[in-house]
This record gives structure tokens, C-alpha cells and sequence, in this order.
């Protein structure tokens, strides 16, 4: 009961969180002086088109861009009635990209399984690889393997990932065959799901997940062997080695489980700098997720765009958060419920 | 240790009456906390060896343009992607000290790259301290002195040149001017923010640590990048590189600070129960005083050593914002702006040496790590 409690107020701050981000993000957004019809308009103007902003006009009044800001805001987010039905964001209408000239929601639309699909697969990436390396580099602390993996991870901090992606997809093309760019071959776009998609899917993620994945394996691959450390100083290891166990029962059963929550808790942290990666990755590598929607509607202020990616990025690290605080409560019950502060 | 008759161990050292009970026990100890630190810091060779290396490269900024051979911006329109240049000591076995070899690019239509032949008969000394292109040294001496550059009718492109003909070694010195201070003054705004709100957040409780804890929890739970795209695509095409510069490194800044305000305000509420914050508030010290007499010093060098910690996140996040073309921008010469022109893959099969840029911030990131670490583990020169 306890837990569903915490779960039900982890939920509610959650949401509360997502309210104040949208307002951050909206006002961001509307940083910029003007917006893209006005400007539109003026240029439409100015090479005497006339019929182009009649429809300008009709989109501006549709969308509230004529009216305060506040009651914009309220529009997007669906707590006031656009003039021509624009019923906003909690109805699910996302809203018109200017630029493309098309609902947002046809744009994305697709794209958001493919951005999920990606967060996720460097989440698993992250956790398969950190977990044997930070536990090998502790139990051979002070030796070569040590060195190695330290001085890997610090590279993989070091590397803006741009770059590492596209010496990655040069050496993968030119030595193992890997395919450039794109998340699947060409033939497969808009197929049915079957074997052989699947297959160039994965050849195609090995790449993005890879490059996407490597600061946030070397972050937390220091973070265990750290604790790891901490832990294998104590006595009952000293005890269990004594008493004859073998080291790598001995170390998975004691040390590990305990170095192991703050690796569930850090999950937390980590999910905002790998979305961040993995926008700057899909643009340099033409992943189609929403991360190349973000930068053009940000160049080009095409605002209804650009405002819901950012609330999407947003809400994927809340809810990889929330899920993260409620695994860990759930994995250790020392934790008291509420009161993770300080 | 010597077993008296009835089993008891007595200790063999002559019991001395006036002993100094005041003396401490190591030697070594007795001495400044500066300077414990300064020896403990001095034996990870790594945290020195940085130190060292980004000592260099801040104290090199000045004096950019002096060891450039090229200004950043002056194109050389018969040199476009020019490959790297060796500085060749020897000519057919005779040592004529420093020279470069000739070369004339033609393009090559089929697999339309530039291709340039070496004259290998004529070597051509390098000039030192010759009068070349002026610029200003440390941003305000003008001088025509280069330490080194080309002879006539020759180049030095010792990383190569770019798209437009332009050097890539002395972008690269020029670069590092804005790189290397994005993240200084980036830090600058994250530590005034970071203390003044945590600082505040510690000390008072109550409402303002709430409201200060809300924002540290939304601001940690979103991702940096696309916000700072955000925000720097809000900054006006129209304003100079300069104010461009200021204020992306204020928008670095600005999103950095909840970490920093975190460590503080865990700290100041500890230490504001103690006995000598007590005293100074009976004596009537406003919370200003407090906060800064008495209770900043105790850990200022904890949070110097967790700022050297997060510059680089700063200098990668410029690098990227510049590499996505919303950072600073071209007559702005930045490692990120340089990146920008490597982005795709045709650069780095056919110009590798375009993303050369990338090897300085390798470095310069690994160093303040380093010493970022060097500098936390010799912070508490007591231990062990």
C-alpha cells in the first residue's frame, strides 16, 4: 500500500513538473521577436502575393497568434477554445507546423516510437556494458584492465559524440560493412514489420546506440567501480573469501547488490544527457527520430513544432525518471518513502 | 616491550615528565593547509600534469596571433583543402634547418577533389619573426610579428587547410581564444547562481528552500541540449559576434547551476547548526555576513574543485551548439565553429585533417577532469 501511495505522489509531481515545463517551454519558445507568420505575411506582402496571405491571416487567427501570449499558451495547451476549433495539446491536437504546412502531428507522428526506441536502446546498451566493466575494473583494481577501461571511459567522456559518430560510421563502413545513416534500408521504409527489417533495424542502430550510449557507460562505469570499492573493503568480504568462495559467486552475491542502487538512481541523471545526445546524434546521423524536427523548427520558429518536440524530450526523461525513483524504492526498502531529500 | 615478573608488558622508553604534550604526532602535518594540499595535490601526477598543460594553453591565449603563422580568417584561394604540411629538417641529406617544400594544387575533375604535387627540389626556409598580416596582440597591440610563417611562394599548413583555404593550425590558435573562456565565463554565472540560491535555499529553509528545490528538480530532470538550442536560437542573426559569444556563455551557464546550488544548500544545512554560526548570528551578523564571513570559506575549495568538474560539460556543450550551427557563429573562429565544417562524411574520408579541431578538445575536456580529480582527493589533506 505504501508503495502505491508513493507511486501515486511520484505520479502527481510528475505531472505538476510537466505543467511548470511546458510554461518554461512555451515562453522559450516565444523568445524570439515576431513570429513565422508575421513574418510570412510581410514577405508574402512585400512580393505582392495576395491570395498567400489570406490563407497566413486564416492560420494566424486559427492558431490565437494575434492574441497575448498568455492566452496563446493556454490555446496550445487546450484550457482555451482557438476561433476555428484548434483544440490543443490535452485533446491531442498538436498543432500546425508552419514551416512544412502540414498538422505536427503528421510529421512526428511516426517518429516518436522510433525516438523511444532509441532512448531505450542506449539504456540497455549502458547497462550491459557498464555493469561487467565496473565490476571487472574494481575486483582488478590497480592493474591494466583497471587503466584500460578508466582510460576508455575518459575518452568516451572527452569525445563530443558528434564526432564520434561519424569516424564510427566511417571505420564501421569501411571495416565491418555497417550501414551509413538512416535507421533502416530504403526498401524497408513504410514495409510491414517482418525478419528482414528487423535484421537491417538492428544493423542500423548498432551505430547511434553505440555512440549515443559511450559517456553515459563511462559515467557509470566510474560511479561502480567506486562503490564497488567502497564495498569490497569491508569485512564479510574479506569473510566470504575466507571461507572459500569462489570470486565471481562472492562478488555477484554480497558487493554488487549493494553498489548496485545508486545505479538505478542515477538512471535518472543520466536520461537527460543521453536524450540530449541522442538528439545531436540523430542530426548528425539522420536517424529519424524528432531530433532534426527540432533543430529546423527551432532555425525557422516554427514554434507549434519545436514547442511539443521539446515537451516530448521533456516528458520521455520525466517518465524515465519517475520509473527509475519507483525501481529503486521497490529494490531497496531502506529507502523512506517521500523523503529522498538532503 | 619487556614482560615483568607477574606477566604484565611494560614499555622500554624512559618515561620523560616534560614531554611537549602539544607536539603532533607527524611532522608533516605541521604546516599551512595550503600547502598539505599542495603536497598531496602533487603526487597525482595526472591532476599536475594537467594543471600544467591548461596552464600553457590559458597563458598561450594572448598571444594567439603571435604563434599563428595566418590570421583566422585570410584565405588562400590556390589552397583549398590543402593536406597537412611536413616541416622537414633535411634536404637529400644535408641539414638546412627548418623548410617546407612547394606545392601547386590542381583540381582534380574526375573524382572532383584537390589534388597537390610536392616540388621535392626546392626547399624553402621558414621565416622567423617575420612581418606577415597584422593582428592584435593580446586583442589590443597591433604588430605584423609572426613567430614563424611561410616563405614567398611557399605555404606552412601544418594541420592542413580548410574549404576556403584558410590554415587549420592557426584557427585552431585562434579558436581557443573563445573555446577555452566559453566555459570560464559559463562557470561564472553557474557559481554566482549555484551559491546565491543554494546558499539561500540552506540558510533561510522554509518557503525559499522549497520554491529553490522545485527548480533544481525541473531544471535537472530536462535535457540540457535541446534546451540551450532553445535558447540560443532565440538570440537575435542580427547582433556581433562578440555579444553572440557573451551570451551563449551565459545560456551554458544558466542551465548549470542546480548541481552546484544542491551541494551548497546540503551543506549549509548542516553547518548552519553550528556553535560559531550561532555566535556570529548573537552578535548581530546579517545573513549576508553569515553566509559569506563564516559559512562559504568552510567549502569554497569543495566547490572549486566541483566547477573544474563541470567546465568541460560547458566547452563540449559550446562545441555542439556550434557544430549544429546555433552557437557562435562564422567570422567567430571557435573549435566548434571549425567541427561545423566536418560534418559530414565525405570530409572525413577525403579531408580527415578538417576534424583536426577535435583533438584540442579532447584534451583540454580530459584535463580539467584530471584535475578536476587531482584537485578533490588532495582537498582533504587529513586523510588516510
Amino acid at each position: 500500500m505504501m508503495f502505491l501511495r508513493y507511486a501515486a505522489y511520484r505520479l502527481l509531481t510528475m505531472c505538476l513538473t510537466l505543467v511548470v515545463v511546458s510554461i518554461l517551454i512555451f515562453a522559450i519558445i516565444n523568445l524570439p521577436p515576431g513570429d513565422y507568420l508575421s513574418n510570412q505575411i510581410a514577405e508574402l506582402r512585400a512580393t505582392g502575393q495576395a491570395e498567400g496571405v489570406a490563407k497566413a491571416e486564416f492560420l494566424r487567427t486559427e492558431f490565437g497568434l494575434d492574441r497575448p501570449l498568455w492566452y496563446q499558451y493556454l490555446m496550445w495547451v487546450g484550457l482555451a477554445p482557438g476561433e476555428y476549433g484548434f483544440s490543443g495539446l490535452l485533446q491531442g491536437d498538436l498543432g500546425w507546423s508552419f514551416f512544412n504546412d502540414e498538422p505536427v502531428i503528421d510529421i512526428v507522428g511516426s517518429k516518436l516510437w522510433l525516438t523511444v526506441l532509441v532512448n531505450l536502446a542506449a539504456v540497455l546498451f549502458i547497462y550491459f556494458m557498464a555493469i561487467p566493466l565496473g565490476v571487472l575494473a574494481a575486483a582488478k583494481s590497480k592493474t591494466w584492465i583497471d587503466y584500460i577501461t578508466a582510460f576508455i571511459g575518459y575518452l568516451g567522456l572527452a569525445t563530443p559524440n558528434f564526432l564520434l559518430a561519424l569516424i564510427l560510421f566511417y571505420y564501421g563502413r569501411k571495416y565491418i560493412g555497417l550501414p551509413i545513416g538512416g535507421l533502416m534500408d530504403p526498401q524497408f521504409e513504410g514495409e510491414p514489420l517482418s525478419w528482414a527489417k528487423i535484421q537491417s533495424v538492428l544493423t542500423h542502430m548498432i551505430v547511434p546506440t553505440f555512440v549515443i550510449g559511450t559517456a553515459g557507460v563511462a559515467a557509470m562505469m566510474q560511479r561502480l567501480r567506486a562503490n564497488m570499492l567502497d564495498e569490497l573493503g569491508k569485512p564479510y568480504v574479506e569473510t566470504a573469501t575466507a571461507k572459500g568462495l569462489a570470486p565471481s559467486r562472492m562478488l555477484t552475491k554480497y558487493p554488487l547488490r549493494v553498489a548496485f542502487n545508486p545505479f538505478v538512481a542515477d538512471i535518472g541523471n543520466l536520461l537527460p544527457a543521453m536524450v540530449s545526445g541522442s538528439v545531436i546524434i540523430s542530426v548528425v546521423m539522420s536517424l529519424p527520430t524528432i531530433g532534426p524536427d527540432l533543430l529546423t523548427a527551432l532555425k525557422t520558429q516554427d514554434q507549434f513544432l519545436a514547442a511539443f518536440v521539446l515537451m516530448f524530450v521533456a516528458f520521455l526523461t520525466l517518465v524515465g525518471t519517475m520509473i527509475s525513483d519507483l525501481l529503486l524504492v521497490l529494490l531497496d526498502p531502506r529507502i523512506r518513502y517521500g523523503a529522498r531529500e538532503g | 616491550m619487556s614482560t615483568l615478573p607477574d606477566g604484565r608488558y611494560i614499555d622500554d622508553a624512559p618515561y620523560d615528565p616534560n614531554v611537549d604534550i602539544s607536539a603532533i604526532d607527524r611532522a608533516d602535518m605541521d604546516a599551512p593547509n595550503w600547502l598539505l594540499v599542495w603536497r598531496k595535490f602533487r603526487k597525482h601526477r595526472l591532476g599536475l600534469l594537467s594543471a600544467i598543460f591548461l596552464f600553457f594553453a590559458y597563458a598561450f591565449i594572448p598571444f594567439a596571433g603571435f604563434i599563428s603563422p595566418y590570421t583566422p580568417n585570410e584565405r588562400s584561394a590556390e589552397h583549398l583543402f590543402h593536406p597537412p604540411q611536413a616541416i622537414n629538417f633535411w634536404h637529400e641529406g644535408e641539414f638546412i634547418g627548418p623548410f617546407v617544400y612547394p606545392t601547386t594544387g590542381a583540381p582534380d575533375l574526375e573524382n572532383f577533389q584537390w589534388v597537390y604535387e610536392t616540388d621535392r627540389s626546392r626547399p624553402m626556409p621558414l621565416q622567423f619573426f617575420c612581418r606577415k598580416t597584422e593582428y592584435y596582440l593580446a586583442g589590443f597591440i597591433p604588430t605584423e610579428r609572426h613567430l614563424f610563417c611561410a616563405p614567398d611562394g611557399a605555404t606552412v599548413f601544418i594541420f592542413g587547410s580548410d574549404r576556403l583555404g584558410r590554415d587549420v593550425f592557426s584557427r585552431i590558435s585562434y579558436g581557443a581564444q573563445l573555446s577555452l573562456t566559453v566555459g570560464l565565463i559559463g562557470i561564472t554565472v553557474s557559481f554566482l547562481i549555484g551559491i546565491t540560491l543554494g546558499a539561500m535555499a540552506g540558510y533561510f529553509g522554509g518557503w525559499v528552500d522549497w520554491v529553490v528545490n522545485r527548480a533544481i528538480e525541473i531544471l535537472r530532470s530536462l535535457p540540457e541540449l535541446p534546451l540551450w538550442l532553445a535558447l540560443s536560437a532565440a538570440v537575435p542573426s542580427n547582433w556581433g559576434p562578440v555579444s553572440v559569444f557573451f551570451i551563449i556563455s551565459i545560456i551554458l551557464g544558466l542551465l548549470d547551476w542546480p548541481g552546484l546550488a544542491r551541494a551548497v544548500r546540503s551543506k549549509f544545512l548542516s553547518l548552519r547548526e553550528e556553535e560559531y554560526v550561532k555566535a556570529a548570528e548573537m552578535m548581530g551578523a546579517k545573513p549576508g555576513r553569515v553566509i559569506r564571513r563564516h559559512l562559504l570559506p568552510n567549502f569554497m575549495s569543495h566547490l572549486i574543485a566541483s566547477a573544474t568538474l563541470s567546465i568541460p560539460a560547458m566547452i563540449l556543450g559550446e562545441t555542439a551548439l556550434s557544430f549544429l550551427g546555433l552557437g557562435l557563429r562564422a567570422p567567430a573562429v571557435s573549435w566548434g565553429v571549425m567541427l561545423n565544417d566536418a560534418q559530414n562524411l565525405a570530409s572525413i574520408e577525403i579531408y580527415p585533417w578538417t576534424a583536426i579541431p577535435m583533438l584540442p578538445i579532447v584534451l583540454v575536456v580530459l584535463a580539467f577532469n584530471f584535475l578536476g580529480d587531482g584537485l578533490r582527493d588532495s582537498l582533504d589533506p587529513y586523510s588516510d
